[in-house]
């Protein structure tokens, strides 16, 4: 008896203490996700605001971009990276979205099983090497199907970058539809409602917020890809002049910035130019996201409304 | 022997911005800058490393501006580069306390390239700098198919870039502000101008003549329509006739000393020159 009265005191510390110390961490964490963003916004003003005084704007908005001779016109990259991403979100969006449906709602179990990981698979592929396939076995393929200059273009990316976001769409969405809540379809088939009027007039509306994630998140990895971009767009920075010029080279600014920043002098006009290209980005991300949230933010406020 | 550069790269990592440090009886030379000049620098560092062990060079690419940029920031001991310094590179360095020092090292001929299937063989350097500007664009107009042209560049980082567009599109005029035309694809790498040259019977492309493989066509090249016609090859580049080439330098902070300048005076010897002829450059003859 004596003996386990002084051991299991020590015992209680130490699950205290270590509940403190897991406390903090995620605290810590918790906190540190939040600096960090602060601190890239910082660093990025910091950086990127002297171009607005360095470069006068009306050159910023010019539609050349040729830094070595100092043509800074931003209007084709950000032309090229909304296109890209704008492209990619519409051939992803709608193919994500029903290979979801199809996984979550209609193949049996064992199927699921084995489809659901291999989806996961293609979302580990390295953006390099997706680049590289790219500029093998796509452009060449497209340049001769679709009878183009050249396959590196505008479309080129968008297809591969679709590729890319697929799997970020399907198991974000599969993963919202799996939380409906099954009495949900139960009752839509008690109702007399066929399979597919279940899932398109009660599911996907109960999992809306989340397919809004999907289609963010989404967003967010397309814009801000840039090895794939980088070799498959051609990186010409010229103005889109009409719808067909999908099928003709972009440039991306991503790929920009990853293409120049390693040659820049620090300090240099052209450096904090790619730093306000940098801001830009930032900016265009942060205004999805913050549509999107609004749009979520909206919809649960009318959902409970009703409910109430 | 590049797992060997890599650690020797690593090593010389972990030495910090003292750029040419002995540790115990090791020299590591910091060597950077073109991508034009990396393969032909590894050569050089894998054969030097093998007569003198004692010596370990560290061999990096990124670009003849990277290269220079270390230099002025005192990070690389050579700097390798595929044009001449800059009057404001130059400037910047001597307010970092750095005086560069130019050494020619090899000589290297960009050629015009083309798909195999391509009927044009020879082309002036006026309709090639029309081509760029964008003032062609269809083969026909150059006596070849009805396709339109597909222009390739190297990314405007490269020194091969520069020196084209100062001796190609612009025609060696200093006068001259041409720019390439915004259509054209400005590829990150050798390798893509080569992947799309080889498929796309469209595209026209340059880069240095080591990167030339069997399965693209290169073009004669000439000052006026009547000829003569010159293709990129170690004889027309000495003689000075083939017009589009060029030095390729290393630079250094201050004349170099010791270790540094024993290489760089190998490298001018007939020994590493035969290593240039190997890798496809043109070697430089005293």
């Amino acid at each position: 008896m004596a003996t386990i009265v002084p051991t299991s005191r020590p015992k209680r510390r130490q699950v205290s203490l270590a509940e403190v110390l897991i406390e903090r961490a995620i605290q810590v964490t918790g906190v540190s996700g939040v600096l960090l963003v602060i601190l890239i916004l910082v660093f990025l003003i910091r950086e990127g605001v002297p171009a607005f005084f360095q470069v006068p704007i009306s050159s910023l908005l010019m539609t050349r971009w040729y830094p070595i001779e100092d043509y800074y016109g931003l209007l084709p990259l950000i032309a090229g990276s909304l296109i890209v991403t704008g492209g990619a979100a519409i051939i992803s969006l709608p193919l994500g979205i029903a290979t979801a449906i199809f996984i979550a709602e209609i193949v049996p179990d064992w199927a699921r099983e084995i489809l659901k990981p291999l989806v996961e698979v293609l979302a580990g592929i390295p953006s390099v090497v997706i680049g590289f396939m790219g500029m093998l076995v796509i452009t060449p393929l497209f340049r001769t199907v679709l009878d183009i200059p050249t396959g590196l273009t505008a479309f080129t990316g968008m297809v591969l970058l679709a590729w890319m976001v697929l799997p970020t769409v399907v198991s974000v969405v599969e993963d919202v539809l799996d939380t409906v809540p099954r009495t949900y379809r139960d009752a839509g088939l008690a109702l007399g409602l066929t399979h597919w009027q279940t899932i398109s007039r009660i599911v996907l509306p109960a999992g809306k917020s989340g397919i809004l994630t999907a289609f963010m998140l989404g967003i967010g990895r397309a814009i801000g890809e840039t090895m794939t971009v980088m070799m498959v767009t051609g990186n010409a920075p010229r103005i889109p002049r009409g719808p067909l010029d999908i099928f003709l080279p972009i440039r991306t600014m991503t790929a920009t910035i990853a293409a120049e920043m390693g040659e820049v002098a620090q300090g240099s006009a052209h450096y904090h130019v790619l730093f306000a290209v940098g801001l830009a980005l930032f900016v265009i991300t942060f205004v999805v996201n913050l549509a999107a949230a609004a749009v979520v933010f909206r919809s649960t406020q009318r959902a409970e409304r009703m409910l109430s | 022997m590049v797992f060997g550069l890599v650690l020797a790269w690593m090593s010389g990592c972990s030495t910090g911005t003292d750029t040419a440090t002995t540790t115990g009886s090791a020299t590591t030379i910091q060597n950077k800058g073109s991508d034009t000049i990396v393969n032909l620098a590894l050569a050089w560092a894998e054969r030097y490393q093998e007569i003198r062990p004692d010596v370990t060079i560290a061999v990096t690419g990124g670009g003849s501006g990277t290269g220079i940029a270390s230099l002025i920031n005192g990070t690389v001991t050579i700097a390798n580069a595929s044009r001449s310094i800059k009057e404001e590179e130059i400037q910047s360095a001597r307010t970092n306390g750095i005086d560069p020092v130019e050494f020619v090292v090899a000589r290297d001929a960009i050629a015009v390239i083309v798909h195999p299937s391509n009927p044009v063989d020879h082309l002036t350097l006026q309709q090639i700098s029309d081509i760029y500007r964008g003032k062609l664009t269809n083969w026909q107009e150059l006596g070849g198919e009805d396709r339109p042209i597909v222009r390739l560049s190297r990314e405007t980082n490269s020194g091969t870039h520069v020196y084209f567009l100062e001796t190609v599109v612009r025609l060696g005029r200093k006068d001259n502000n041409t720019l390439f035309s915004p259509d054209t694809l400005l590829l990150p790498s050798s390798e893509g101008i080569g992947a799309e040259v080889r498929q796309n019977p469209n595209a026209i492309g340059y880069d240095g003549l080591g990167y030339v493989t069997d399965d693209m066509k290169t073009i004669a090249v000439g000052l006026t329509a009547e000829g003569p016609f010159w293709l990129p090859s170690i004889e027309t580049v000495n003689s000075g006739d083939y017009p589009v080439a060029r030095d390729l330098y290393m630079y250094t902070a201050g004349e170099p000393t010791g270790i540094v300048s024993e290489y760089l005076d190998w490298i001018h010897q007939a020994e590493a020159q035969a290593i240039v002829q190997e890798l496809g450059f043109v070697p430089i003859q005293e």
